[in-house]
């Protein structure tokens, strides 16, 4: 069976292309993806992401819940709607999903998980939750809405009240604030300024109308894709998943070690891992000649073999751009070669992050 | 339905074929397959002079999504290449049958043209896919 959002109708309307995402009708571009790219890098965008997944967690427990669940320290956050990105991993320091806790109170939190791994994600939730004096309730009654870009926060303002306007002034980057009806972070997936929004889902069209009107340009997965991928921000699936470690998928900065004595999910595994050093490691790869490099690529390099996890072209670098796992010896501004239709061509080894505020970063 | 031109000639792997007189045809990708493709981002030609054989892999079209490569739908020898297409790929998406050609052979047999399909051969071919 296959779901839609509740902005389904508004995408056809925009003469979307919809293809199928883990079960979800959702569109991949309304055209271009790579005008809709430039658009959100130049000005703004706007993307549907009802299909995630929102879920409550309240309770007395609710804060050594989520010491448990996930592998950075909910305990950092103390000031109200802070937001903090990390982990879930399993008992063998696998990554189940990556996710962002959103802090209201000890007693009071929210996440945001992947719409492909909702049932997994909250099968794991519900089992590791029953020690704990928590209620984790789902939230499919949300519609969510990303807009994105330089222009984004202004555009979204001329549709604000004033009250509205008031709440989410001069917020920070990784802060949310519930304005009116309208659940606002200064969150995102693409490496731009602007707000992810939640919200009744009743009301998720005539926003999405309004935005349009604003002119804001409706972006589809496509393009989420490549915009995600020049931030250097992991796709689960791709970049990560249950066989790999964090410290394997750029996400050792997630995990918070200290206080030692916080016994997360995976902890054990995970410490011995990192004492041995011998996990590989998720680096950025930079093809400045023509051709794209494309998952599952094998990385060919002195300190032994790689392989792509996610690859595109940049269309803000005008050249092809990836992630990809390779022995953890490999040295950041090296060159490597990655086997592509059946010749090697070299590639520069860098961070994992391209782009930033529409600026080159490396 | 995309566009399919009644005055084309088409392959199943989906070039176009354009005739234009005194044995030199003009090649290109479907409106179709460009849609199938999306935003393309580089297209990779053969040279000027290089002789090819119906079925040859001669160029490889990139786009965001995935690199697919063209086949020469007649035997000939490349007498021209589209080289707006360096800087500016996405004219195989926007006119796939106009300024996005790709390369113009002098054909070897023109009876071969005889072989490929018309413009509903074409649309018949697809809608199986």
């Amino acid at each position: 069976m296959t779901n839609k959002t509740v902005l389904h109708a508004k995408h056809i309307e925009a003469g979307a292309k919809m293809v199928d995402f883990h079960g979800w009708e959702m569109p991949i571009n309304y055209g271009s993806q790579i005008e809709e790219h430039h658009a959100v890098r130049k000005d703004a965008g706007m993307f549907d992401v009802s299909h995630m997944t929102i879920v409550d967690v309240k309770g007395t427990d609710a804060q050594a819940f989520l010491r448990r669940l996930v592998i950075n320290d909910v305990a950092k956050l103390d000031v109200a709607g802070k937001a903090l990105y990390t982990g879930m991993c399993n008992h063998e320091g696998g990554v189940i999903d990556d996710l962002i806790v959103y802090f209201f109170t000890d007693t009071d939190y929210r996440l945001v998980v992947n719409s492909a791994t909702r049932e997994k994600d909250l099968a794991w939730i519900a089992e590791q939750s029953a020690a704990f004096d928590v209620t984790v309730t789902e939230r499919p009654e949300f519609a969510m809405i990303a807009v994105q870009g330089p222009q984004a926060k202004a555009k979204v303002a001329t549709l604000l009240s004033a009250q509205q306007i008031a709440a989410v002034e001069g917020m920070k980057p990784f802060f949310s604030a519930q304005a009116g009806d309208l659940f606002i972070a200064t969150t995102g997936y693409t490496g731009e300024n602007g707000y992810e929004i939640a919200l009744p889902a009743e009301q998720a069209a005539d926003l999405w109308q309004k935005l349009l009107d604003a002119g804001v340009k409706p972006c589809g997965l496509g393009a989420r894709d490549t915009l995600r991928l020049e931030a250097g921000m992991n796709l689960y699936g791709l970049d990560m998943d249950e066989s790999v470690s964090p410290l394997a998928a750029n996400m050792a900065w997630t995990i918070s070690w200290e206080p030692e004595d916080r016994n997360f999910n995976g902890r054990e595994v995970l410490a011995a891992q990192r004492a041995a050093g011998d996990q590989p490691k998720l680096v950025g790869l930079v093809l400045e000649e023509k051709g794209v490099l494309r998952t599952g690529l094998k990385v060919v390099t002195e300190e032994g073999e790689g392989i792509i996890t996610s690859g595109t072209f940049s269309p803000t670098l005008g050249h092809s751009i990836a992630m990809a796992r390779v022995p953890r010896s490999v040295k950041l501004g090296t060159t490597v070669e990655v086997e592509m239709r059946k010749k090697l061509v070299k590639v520069q080894v860098i961070k994992p992050s391209f782009v930033r505020n529409g600026e080159k970063v490396f | 339905m995309s566009n399919i031109p009644s005055e084309l000639r088409y392959a199943t792997s989906h070039e176009w074929v354009r005739n234009e007189g005194n044995g030199i045809v003009t090649v290109g990708i479907t409106e179709h397959a460009q849609d199938l493709l999306g935003d393309m981002v580089f297209v990779e030609l053969p040279e000027v002079g290089d002789s090819v054989s119906t079925g040859d892999d001669v160029a490889v079209a990139e786009s965001v999504k995935a690199a697919s490569d063209i086949y020469a739908p007649v035997t000939g020898e490349v007498v021209e290449v589209n080289e707006d297409l360096e800087d500016s790929p996405e004219l195989v998406n926007s006119d796939a049958f106009g300024d996005g050609w790709l390369f113009k052979l002098k054909i070897e047999d023109e009876g071969e043209l005889d072989s490929l399909l018309d413009a509903e051969g074409y649309a018949n071919s697809i809608d199986e896919d």
